[in-house]
């Protein structure tokens, strides 16, 4: 039983070290998204804003326009009118037209797809990222962004979220000093009220989360049963062994 | 052996094979009449479950390469394929990343039993040299097959490592080429590394045969350290001993059991791990353009990645640093001839030997973790210290175990 013990606390130190280690990231701090995967009509309204606002320069070139209406309950008629663009049909993965020197030649680079994006970054910096864009004139389309310094994206959703300005840290103002920017305050509304926004956002948020990992949900639930086997397996191994063990002393 | 004339000749079938095959002899020699100490507990487990580790490795891994595509333009969303078009593509492939991690973690308790346990003394030392041997080609496996799903840590992993071979004096620049078949981690380094992994694992297999060859040859040892062939009854049976089967199998599967349901929580619940098992800018296509701001292997080599970066670097030259790391690996192959003790378990040494173990395993958690860290000062500073102590534990063995008192060992094992 000790030496048990001893196991049990050397592969915690192990992987439980390294792992809280790893969760600490620099930059500012994120906010948390809170999304819900199984929040259909959110991923729903995800979907539809991401068709309208980001497809026409992001692709989703892993995702399938069928699994994604399969997985999201769309019907097949909403899914060709109204998310569908081009001549792309159902089983298609989800690219638009736009080519990687497009991008080089407008933004300064070539514009990343997204499938994965809350899979390298998080979907808390996703959510973070659309609501901490601020005006600075220094950039070429008069946007910064508080996580993503330089960001050569404008802030598409502009005329949604309005107009957020940098806050500086105490001080700034002074001879010398190198301005230090702690938030941003929104200083024009635009035609969504604050909540109507984050709501808007963490809908976009959870649906990329979704492309991100389409499978989730059945991987969870999958889960729950092999885990379930597995407990009935050790039930029997386990009286099976203290069976044949009984003699030995 | 006593059971070729106790039990009658197999008939039909078996009876068939038998006259051609020995599968009655290979069977009761080592199954049913190989014996194996009754008190192995808890710590004996781990070698059969990375057997199955193992396999699982090689079967899953044999059902990605039929979708796998290992080319640079093609490798990255050849995964993604493979997660999301290929029926149960996912979970095969989060239980081949997520065995990779715990292939490791097994392998690292088995050897540290095999530490506490003196496995490593005579007339063991050729069981631990298969074993260590055993442990260089699982590594080697691990760094071929983290490159094929070139995402940027894949990328940069592989460049930082095979960078280490253009330290190396006078030839340096040339095997790194070599090793590439590029001057960078390319489609040819994609083509081949990929080669790699799909064929080493077949060569660790057939490791693994002999390294229970062997290990069947001179019989498992006990937390005692005690030889139980040393005491046996009128029949030649170890008294101490108990037969594989049917008493280690079952308690095999019991424990086969507990480890395929810790497996399964991560593979449904975490294949991720936290950005441990599978990291981040992996999922990021490999870029030759853009370094990411902070490169570090996988955990399970963490440890010896922190030692190259400890020591600093002599004339411009890496070179000691890649030393210290593969030392650090070569070292073990030693250890049979560094521990003079009298005894082999650690339960009687002395309390020398016990504080060197201990803060040799500590040492390397603290190594694995500093590994993934970005470079600090103190990092440095401390990676250093420990770096000093992983190798105080093995070099300074012949003076700690010949200097220390011993307990006395039981005659007996004990439960």
């Amino acid at each position: 039983m000790r030496s048990a013990i001893i196991a049990a606390s050397l592969l915690l130190a192990v992987l439980v070290v390294p792992l809280s280690a790893g969760a600490a990231g620099d930059g500012p701090a994120l906010q948390e998204a809170n999304i819900d995967l199984k929040d259909k009509a959110s991923l729903q309204r995800g979907a539809k804003y991401f068709a309208n606002y980001c497809m026409g320069c992001h692709s989703l070139q892993y995702m399938r326009y069928n699994r994604m209406a399969a997985d999201l309950d769309i019907p097949e008629d909403e899914l060709t009118q109204n998310l569908i663009f081009g001549d792309a049909k159902p089983g298609d993965v989800m690219t638009n037209a736009m080519r990687p020197q497009d991008g080089e030649s407008w933004f300064g680079k070539v514009v990343p797809d997204l499938t994965l994006v809350t899979r390298w970054r998080s979907p808390d910096w996703v959510y973070t990222y659309l609501k901490s864009y601020y005006v600075d004139d220094s950039r070429p389309f008069g946007v910064n962004n508080l996580v993503f310094d330089k960001v050569g994206m404008p802030h598409v959703l502009s005329n949604l979220q309005g107009v957020q300005a940098p806050v500086y840290a105490e001080g700034h103002a002074a001879e010398g000093a190198v301005p230090h920017i702690v938030g941003v305050e929104l200083v024009e509304p635009g035609e969504l009220t604050v909540e109507e926004y984050d709501s808007m956002v963490r809908d976009l948020t959870n649906f990329l989360t979704y492309v991100g990992e389409p499978y989730k949900l059945e991987r969870r639930s999958l889960g729950l049963y092999v885990l379930l086997f597995l407990g009935l397996m050790f039930i029997l191994t386990y009286y099976l062994k203290k069976e044949f063990w009984k003699d030995i002393h | 052996m006593s059971i070729d004339s106790a039990q009658p000749a197999p008939t039909g079938a078996l009876g068939w094979v038998d006259k051609r095959f020995p599968i009655m002899r290979v069977w009761s020699e080592h199954f049913a009449d190989y014996y194996a100490p009754k008190n192995m507990g808890f710590w004996s487990l781990f070698g059969s479950l990375a057997m199955v580790v193992l396999v699982l490795q090689i079967v899953t891994g044999i059902w990605l390469a039929m979708a796998y595509k290992p080319s640079a333009t093609e490798a990255f969303a050849s995964v993604e394929y493979i997660m999301r078009d290929v029926n149960w593509g996912w979970l095969i492939r989060y239980m081949h990343s997520t065995g990779a991690s715990f292939f490791f973690i097994l392998v690292y308790l088995h050897m540290f039993r095999g530490l506490m346990w003196g496995s490593y003394k005579p007339p063991r030392e050729l069981l631990w040299i298969i074993g260590v041997i055993i442990y260089l080609a699982m590594m080697a496996t691990a760094f071929f097959g983290y490159l094929l799903p070139w995402g940027q840590m894949s990328y940069w992993g592989a460049q930082v490592i095979v960078n280490l071979f253009a330290a190396v004096p006078g030839i340096g620049p040339d095997l790194s080429v070599w090793v590439r078949g590029d001057y960078v981690i390319s489609d040819v380094t994609l083509n081949r590394f990929f080669a790699f992994h799909f064929v080493i694992p077949f060569v660790l297999a057939a490791l693994v045969f002999l390294h229970i060859v062997a290990l069947h040859r001179v019989g498992s040892t006990n937390p005692d350290g005690i030889e139980i062939k040393a005491k046996k009854d009128e029949n030649g049976k170890p008294l101490d001993g108990i037969s594989f089967h049917p008493y280690y199998t079952v308690k095999d599967m019991v424990g086969l059991v507990v480890f395929l349901a810790i497996f399964s929580a991560v593979v449904f619940y975490a294949p991720d791990f936290g950005g441990l098992f599978l990291e981040p800018p992996n999922f990021q296509p490999a870029d030759p353009l853009v370094t990411p701001p902070h490169i570090a292997p996988v955990w399970y080599f963490t440890p010896y990645y922190a030692m190259l970066r400890a020591v600093p670097p002599i004339g411009g030259s890496q070179f000691p640093g890649v030393l210290v790391m593969f030392g650090a690996i070569g070292i073990m192959f030693l250890l049979p001839w560094l521990d003079r003790s009298g005894v082999r378990s650690i339960r009687y040494k002395g309390n020398l030997s016990k504080g060197f173990l201990a803060a040799f395993a500590v040492s390397f958690v603290v190594l694995a973790y500093l590994g993934l860290q970005p470079v600090s000062d103190l990092a440095t500073l401390m990676a250093q210290i420990f770096t000093v102590i992983y190798f105080a534990f093995f070099l300074l063995m012949p003076i700690y175990t010949k200097l220390e008192k011993t307990k006395p060992v039981p005659e007996r094992v004990t439960s």
